[in-house]
């Protein structure tokens, strides 16, 4: 490609850029101005970086393989309930860790539902905790995200290539590869990488299903010496070794994705004429009845927990609620601020590199973000008062490397098989998004735009550091529940929650993909 | 911005007429849940004091150590006995100014800085539906069988997990990390905090939970349920207090002075078994709320006090640590 006049402007996208670096070096810098001399990193630390990659790889490469057949199977079949089961995907990645945690012990755990039908015909029993059970609650998160990026780059295959395929009776096998394949390593290195971060970063529940102290994380580390020693300059050291390891997978996934297309359509509705019958139909069915149990078993339990608990659930958990979906809301606007403009000045880039800095937000621990925020924030203002503000903002550099995830690759194609037609037409700037991007990036809009407030709305995330008595989030409340024994009436809060969690995300996701096929 | 005058009219809505003093106190976050003792507490004392009482949550340590001496606090309310040396050194804290003489606390207490206001002490809770024949002393702990399990919290993550390894420590001393060997075959798992192992309990996914000596008078109390017992061992259970403070550059040291004489009445004293399912820390056993003095408590307590506990601390994490990695 020679000479390429860059359609959309990379100002802004460069400013979203800058703000978010900026958001995180300052925040080290407010650690940084209180650092005293404290602690190096000892062999216990180094452990526990050894356990978070392991974990983290195990946890990225399962979830994204596994994604592989399940976006398939969906994508290539239409059924009963299947707008819902895609709805559905998106909750355990929204669930607070507690939740989901208490959710998975009731279904595999030692007393749960699958040792108990285990024992009722005869069979040992499995042990969930452990390096596997890990891996296998990483997967329950992140499995259902992994599969709807993908079945959305199945969305931008287009319809005319399938409709060949079907004219040249390619087999399963050679459409996999002419046509899908080459989707795939455009996305799936991206969310391999995103995963991995996320996995990083994770730490209650890495511990509670390792057994013990041999899952360790670097995250835990990093919040006990945040929250217990109070030290500093070895919370500092630890956030910088987790932006590294977060760095470097970016960094070597997003070099990774090969800079083509898929090539433009016309746009119409998919209609698949492969795989319609035989073994390929069979596949496809056992693999989403597998997985749809595998996600739906804990999320059941959650409900279950919920339901009983629901009538104790006191008037304050409802007031929680409404603060929780203020800041979801907040989150949701200042996401698309920062996404948008970002997402179109990579989207025009070559290769993928700078989706790395999206990265950066997730990667730093939200506990160093909201701490070095209050460093900064104390000598001039009370932080309470901007508690929910801040909230918002961390919120949204957490939510933005998913959000990127999800419009980048639909974006790069737009730009680049209709950036040339815009072009001609002297469509620049706002026109080029109002007529162009925007409508063809609707359906991701709107997914990025669900996973932000739903993640808002059930984020305990930096609000617990400085929280005001009054506008308690609703997770924090929830855990309050808990601290004070009230253990069903936390579950009742906890289903609420969900419902509010998914009901934020299917509103969005739902007025994204309206009148558009999914 | 839009949600900048949102978030300013709801701060608006909260301010108080200035005549009024107002006494911030800084509390835990589960204090001023409406389940909590903070509510009463501010009720009542806002009977006597002619104040408003205002609490502000969060993390009460790291906050303050944040704040400084930018700090709005006067009085500080739930620190734990392990982070009252840190809370110390800060140089933030002026004496309680209060009679220790007048506590009962099963152990002597001679700080002047740092005032308890309940206590409870470290166990293992039980279902007697679930488990038929407890351990009676934390030797038979050691010794059950392995399918037998427990769960436990993070002695770096949970001031109850912290509490646990000390307890150990006190018990075997040198020999903690055998200790902790022999046990670790029945430990299910252990988790960040409290809630998520207490929750594992009542689920039935562990036999046993390490809570708290005071556990089961919110069964009882709260749901009449009688099944949780606290598991009593002859060897001692490890004391836990928690404590007020006054902050010595606080602009209403009258108030502040009144609010920690309030601690110490029976008004507030009577409160605190129910509203915060532990013990009081100044008020005869005669004249606890009723049904509490039957609650099972152990007859020897074990505490390090706070020079102590940061000098084992690292050594009783470590054998904990070392043991139920291998």
């Amino acid at each position: 490609m020679a000479q390429r006049a860059d359609p959309v402007t990379k100002r802004l996208g460069l400013a979203a850029a800058t703000l978010i670096v900026a958001a995180v070096l300052l925040a080290f810098a407010g650690i940084a101005s209180r650092i005293e001399p404290g602690t190096g990193l000892g062999p216990g630390d180094w452990a526990a970086v050894r356990f978070t990659v392991v974990q983290s790889v195990l946890s990225a490469l399962l979830s994204a393989l596994l994604a592989i057949p399940l976006a398939r199977a969906l994508a290539r079949r239409r059924f009963l309930g299947r707008g819902v089961l895609v709805t559905l995907l998106g909750a355990p990645f929204i669930l607070p860790v507690i939740v989901a945690v208490l959710g998975l012990v009731t279904v595999f755990g030692r007393s749960g539902w699958l040792n108990t039908g285990l024992a009722m015909i005869g069979l040992p029993g499995i042990s969930i905790y452990g390096l596997h059970g890990v891996v296998l609650a990483h997967v329950f998160f992140n499995l259902p995200l992994a599969t709807r990026l993908l079945l959305q780059g199945w969305q931008t295959v287009p319809a005319e290539r399938f409709r060949l395929a079907a004219q040249l009776r390619l087999t399963p096998a050679s459409v996999f590869r002419t046509l899908e394949w080459p989707m795939l390593k455009q996305i799936l290195p991206g969310v391999a990488a995103l995963i991995f971060v996320i996995c990083l970063t994770s730490f209650a529940v890495a511990l509670t299903l390792g057994g013990g102290p041999r899952a360790t994380t670097v995250e835990l580390a990093i919040y006990q010496a945040f929250k217990f020693d109070f030290d500093l300059g070895r919370a500092a050291m630890l956030a910088v070794v987790q932006l590294v390891l977060a760095g470097s997978a970016a960094l070597i996934a997003l070099w990774m994705i090969p800079p083509i297309s898929v090539g433009g359509g016309i746009g119409r509705p998919v209609q698949r004429w492969d795989a319609t019958h035989g073994v390929q139909r069979g596949l496809d069915v056992g693999i989403i009845v597998l997985a749809a149990m595998f996600l739906l078993l804990p999320l059941g339990a959650v409900v279950a927990r919920g339901v009983v608990g629901l009538g104790q659930v006191p008037l304050s958990v409802w007031h929680a609620a409404g603060a929780s979906l203020f800041v979801a809301a907040i989150s949701v606007v200042v996401l698309g601020l920062l996404a948008l403009p970002m997402a179109g000045w990579i989207a025009t880039r070559r290769t993928g590199g700078v989706e790395a800095i999206g990265l950066l937000g997730l990667s730093a621990s939200p506990l160093m973000i909201g701490t070095g925020w209050f460093i900064l924030i104390n000598p001039v203002a009370d932080p309470v008062q901007l508690a929910l503000p801040v909230t918002a903002l961390v919120n949204a550099l957490m939510a933005l490397p998913f959000a990127l995830r999800i419009m980048v690759p639909r974006l790069r194609d737009t730009v680049q098989d209709y950036g040339r037609l815009g072009e001609s037409l002297g469509m620049r700037g706002w026109p080029l998004w109002r007529w162009l991007i925007l409508p063809r990036l609707r359906a991701q809009i709107g997914f990025a735009a669900g996973l932000t407030g739903a993640l808002s709305v059930g984020d305990l995330g930096v609000i617990a550091l400085f929280a005001d008595p009054d506008r308690a989030t609703l997770p924090l409340q929830m855990y309050r529940l808990m601290g004070a024994y009230r253990m069903e009436a936390a579950a009742g809060a906890a289903l609420i929650l969900l419902t509010l969690a998914l009901g934020v995300f299917w509103i969005c996701d739902k007025g994204g993909r309206w009148h558009a096929d999914a | 911005m839009k949600y900048l005058t949102v978030a300013a009219a709801i701060m608006g809505a909260s301010a108080v007429s200035a005549e009024t003093p107002i006494l911030t106190v800084y509390a835990g976050d589960y204090f001023t849940s409406e389940w909590g003792p903070g509510p009463v507490i501010e009720a009542e004392f806002e009977k006597i004091c002619e104040c408003d009482l205002e609490f502000s949550t969060g993390d009460l340590l790291p906050r303050l150590l944040l704040e400084g001496k930018r700090t709005k606090a006067d009085v500080v309310i739930g620190l734990t006995s392990d982070v009252t040396a840190k809370a110390r050194a800060t140089g933030l804290f002026a004496p309680h100014g209060q009679d220790n003489t007048a506590l009962t606390l099963p152990i002597e207490w001679t700080d002047d800085t740092f005032l308890p206001f309940n206590y409870g002490h470290t166990a293992f809770i039980y279902d007697e539906t679930r488990m038929v024949t407890p351990p009676s002393s934390f030797e038979e702990l050691l010794n059950m069988p392995d399918d037998v399990k427990i769960v436990i919290q993070d002695p770096r993550t949970s001031i109850s997990g912290l509490a646990l390894v000390l307890w150990v420590e006190a018990i075997y001393g040198d020999k903690a990390q055998e200790a902790w060997a022999k046990l670790a075959p029945k430990i299910l798992t252990v988790t960040k905090d409290w809630s998520a192992s207490y929750g594992m309990f009542t689920d039935g996914e562990a036999d046993m939970v390490l809570s708290y000596t005071t556990s089961p008078a919110y069964h009882m109390f709260a749901e009449e349920d009688f099944t949780k017992h606290a598991a009593l061992f002859p060897e001692g259970h490890y004391f836990m207090v928690e404590t007020v403070a006054k902050v010595a550059q606080t602009d209403q040291p009258e108030l502040a002075d009144k609010f920690m004489a309030y601690v110490m009445s029976s008004e507030f004293q009577a409160i605190i078994p129910a509203a915060n399912w532990s013990l009081p820390s100044a008020l005869p056993e005669d004249e606890w709320p009723d049904g509490w003095s039957e609650l099972p408590l152990p007859e020897k307590v074990l505490f390090y006090d706070e020079a102590e506990a940061a000098a084992l601390q690292d050594k009783a994490i470590e054998a904990w640590r070392s043991a139920l990695t291998q």
